[in-house]
């Protein structure tokens, strides 16, 4: 770095102190103070501000407020709720409602970008073109609006609960929400659980000691397949062995609204699509730009030494692609969790939507702002650290 | 260039083979080479087939015109309504401003653009820009404010629209821009307390989502301030905006600024230019022709972004947009309202991120061989 290089030059500069701003060593401290100083009084003036505003309105400073009744309404959520919960409870409800979001748009995203930047890069024309003009158009309109459009969609567009659409039997349509049946509580779902955590423990173990054959050996041995069937079968063994129970939680009109099964309520699904629809578009350019980086000689070559279609792609071109893919990858799975904050446009209640109903009904805005920030600074350090770690697994290491 | 081996007359001029050129053979290489893209081109001329002529049909066969009273239009509603946009238009493109004034936002938007499509010439880099820009701006708040050259006083509330998206994003971008080279080359400097502060800044704002800047902006900013004194809701948004854009501006210079090689420091160092002479003339220069591409993204990003403001109640134009919707004789036209603002916000976008693929064309022109 050259940073190094003009510190150690600084250093080498006329010893001992003259107090004049043409030594290096005394300017530099000068300036430093110079700014600290500014930024500490300006932090000084907007404190004691604060401070004195504070006092003025008769607001408590401190997170004592999260012990108190929130006795607001929140219309999903991944844990037991309801008004007389307390607002750290609710705090509670947005972070997973956020988290939740973020993490199947993620996936989604990814599932379409790749498929939208491979399409991209096909050689049948009328693909290739009709990916670009996808992206071209997705990327160059606001996520709010397109958020907007999704919502109107999903609750104006629909008919009302009375004449919900019945595509299918037990599947609802309405400006309500999607209703469909899930599998009614069993015993038996725990257990399939296990026999999946058991499952996976036993493929990693069949992993290691399958490269550890194949270093010594040379051997291959078909990982893929088995770990497919482990993953699958001892599931299933598992339902079968339970007496394969079917029963299922089928949603019914009661009253104004369904009863039973799962929702996805309008809300949900237009900040999902939003999300997914406009990330996507980035995606695709990360991922066509990364199979472009990749020297079709290396294509070649793995050919010329016999590897399959799917070998080659496994072994020589995805490692390679990825190195560039992933750095700009986090850089978009970052912006899609932060554009989930947009959700409070449209009512769903992520963490934004949520402290901002906080803030509004106890004015602790200090508290409230410092929360969502925390909770999204919290979020995208862990993205960054995972995904550099992943990042620094899979770079290029050069002798 | 293999036709000047060629000696003339050697062989007659032969035509390419019938299967190599003309659109029987593009049609082949292109759409049916394999019997997997013969399969996918079909699917996607069904895709087509069945989405196109639906749209077009609702788009303009059976739409009704500009002029079209709304129960005409949901007394058949199979068809686009350009009426809600006829009678609209000028409440989504400029607010709630004067009607009779609406000249002025007008003229404003022409302004702003004029300035825009005038920093795109690279012949116009000069230091005389700013001062344009300067003019510009002074030009456009007399316009919108009024209260002098006899035009009436219009207060900020009133203002919406295309012009307040123009102004929160270019003025923003404008007053960030500075901001982002200061924070850049802080980032990139010597002095630790310099660096520490810079990049505390940049990754603080770049970790939290815009919406709770805005937050900070529209519940903690009155807090900050002495007892008494207020900031209208326009500016704390707009300062939100640059706070938001110069850290993001900051990282886009920063990329330029590393990729200067060392030598240019060495040298400029070796001249015995000072700092800011060594960064004014040697390395601003270079860092900021290389990071222009990404700073056009920046900004498209940041046109992108004020439609956020809406959240704290501000009428941008996806805010008026929308207001226009809430009008009961004109609700559920959502359809035709998205896709007019839509269009606009795209042509805006799309045209800067043309712009910026071909001025990243012609400035790596002299990298290419």
């Amino acid at each position: 770095m050259a940073t190094e290089t003009r510190n150690a030059r600084g250093a080498a500069a006329p010893r001992g102190a003259s107090f004049s701003l043409s030594d290096p060593m005394f300017r530099a401290a000068f300036y430093q103070i110079v700014v600290v100083g500014a930024v500490v009084l300006v932090g000084w003036f907007l404190i004691s501000n604060t401070l004195d505003n504070l006092e003025r309105r008769s607001i408590a400073t401190g997170f004592g407020f999260l012990e108190r009744e929130a006795s607001f309404g929140i219309g999903e959520s991944l844990i037991d709720y309801s008004p007389r919960d307390t607002y750290g409870r609710a705090f509670l409800v947005g972070v997973l409602n956020t988290l939740k979001v973020s993490v199947i748009g993620i996936v989604l995203a990814t599932l379409l970008g790749t498929l939208i930047g491979v399409a991209r890069l096909s050689s049948n024309w009328l693909v290739a073109k009709l990916a670009s003009a996808y992206v071209e158009i997705v990327r160059n309109v606001p996520p709010l609006l397109q958020l907007f459009f999704w919502y109107a969609l999903a609750s104006d567009g629909l008919p009302a609960v009375r004449q919900a659409l019945n595509p299918l039997p037990g599947v609802y349509l309405s400006q309500r929400g999607l209703w469909f049946p899930v599998p009614s509580h069993d015993p038996i779902w725990q257990a399939m659980g296990i026999a999946f955590a058991v499952a996976v423990i036993a493929v990693i173990f069949l992993r290691r000691w399958a490269a550890a054959r194949q270093a010594r050996t040379g051997q291959p041995f078909p990982t893929g397949r088995i770990a497919f069937l482990l993953l699958l079968g001892l599931p299933l063994a598992t339902w079968i062995a339970g007496g394969a129970p079917t029963a299922l939680d089928m949603p019914v009109l009661a009253g104004f609204n369904f009863r039973g099964g799962l929702v996805i309520s309008p809300e949900f699904f237009a900040i999902l699509i939003g999300l997914t629809v406009y990330t996507a578009a980035f995606i695709a350019e990360v991922v066509r730009s990364g199979i472009l980086a990749v020297n079709w000689g290396q294509t070649e070559a793995a050919r010329a030494l016999g590897l399959t279609g799917g070998q080659t792609l496994r072994l020589v071109v995805l490692p390679q692609a990825l190195r560039v893919i992933v750095p700009p990858l986090t850089s978009q799975y970052l912006n899609l969790t932060k554009n989930s904050s947009l959700a409070l446009a449209i009512g769903y209640p992520d963490v934004v939507s949520i402290l901002n109903t906080t803030l509004n009904q106890t004015g602790q805005a200090i508290e409230g702002v410092t929360m969502i920030m925390g909770t999204y600074l919290t979020i995208s350090l862990s993205i960054s650290l995972f995904m550099n770690w992943y990042n620094k697994r899979i770079a290029l290491v050069e002798r | 260039m293999t036709d000047n081996v060629q000696t003339a007359g050697a062989t007659p001029d032969m035509k390419p083979p019938a299967n190599t050129v003309g659109a029987v053979a593009w049609l082949r290489q292109s759409l049916f080479n394999t019997w997997y893209n013969a399969i996918l081109t079909v699917l996607v001329l069904v895709l087509l087939g069945s989405a196109i002529p639906p749209f077009v049909d609702w788009l303009l066969v059976r739409a009704h015109g500009f002029d079209a009273s709304s129960p005409a239009c949901r007394a058949a509603t199979d068809g686009a309504c350009w009426g809600f946009i006829g009678e609209k238009l000028r409440f989504i493109l400029f607010g709630t401003f004067p009607y009779d004034e609406q000249w002025r936002p007008l003229l404003t938007i022409a302004v702003v653009i004029a300035l825009l499509l005038a920093s795109c010439d690279r012949r116009f880099w000069k230091p005389w820009l700013a001062l344009v820009w300067a003019a510009g701006i002074a030009v456009v708040a007399i316009l919108m404010w009024g209260g002098v050259f006899g035009l009436s006083y219009v207060e900020n509330s009133r203002w919406g629209g295309l012009p307040l998206t123009l102004i929160l994003s270019v003025i923003g971008l404008a007053v960030a821009f500075p901001l982002a080279i200061l924070l850049a080359l802080g980032r990139r400097s010597d002095l630790p307390a310099m660096r520490v502060l810079s990049v505390t800044y940049i990754e603080l704002i770049r970790g939290v989502p815009l919406i709770s800047l805005l937050f900070m902006a529209s519940v903690m900013f009155p807090l900050f301030l002495p007892n008494g004194v207020s900031v209208d809701k326009l500016l704390r948004a707009q300062i939100a905006f640059i706070m938001f854009a110069s850290a993001y501006m900051a990282e886009a210079i920063r990329g330029g600024l590393q990729a200067i090689p060392k030598g240019q420091y060495e040298a400029a160092d070796a001249l015995g230019l000072g700092y800011w002479q060594k960064m004014r003339k040697i390395i601003l220069p270079q860092a900021l022709a290389i990071a222009i591409p990404p700073l056009v993204n920046t900004f498209i990003s940041f046109f992108k972004d004020t439609s956020l403001v809406i959240i704290i109640g501000l009428y941008d134009l996806l805010g008026t947009a929308k207001a226009a919707l809430s009008d009961p004789a004109w609700r559920g036209f959502y359809k035709e309202a998205y896709l007019f603002i839509g269009v606009i916000y795209w042509v805006f976008c799309y045209s800067m991120s043309k712009y910026s693929q071909k001025l990243e064309r012609d400035l790596n022109r002299h990298r290419r061989r």
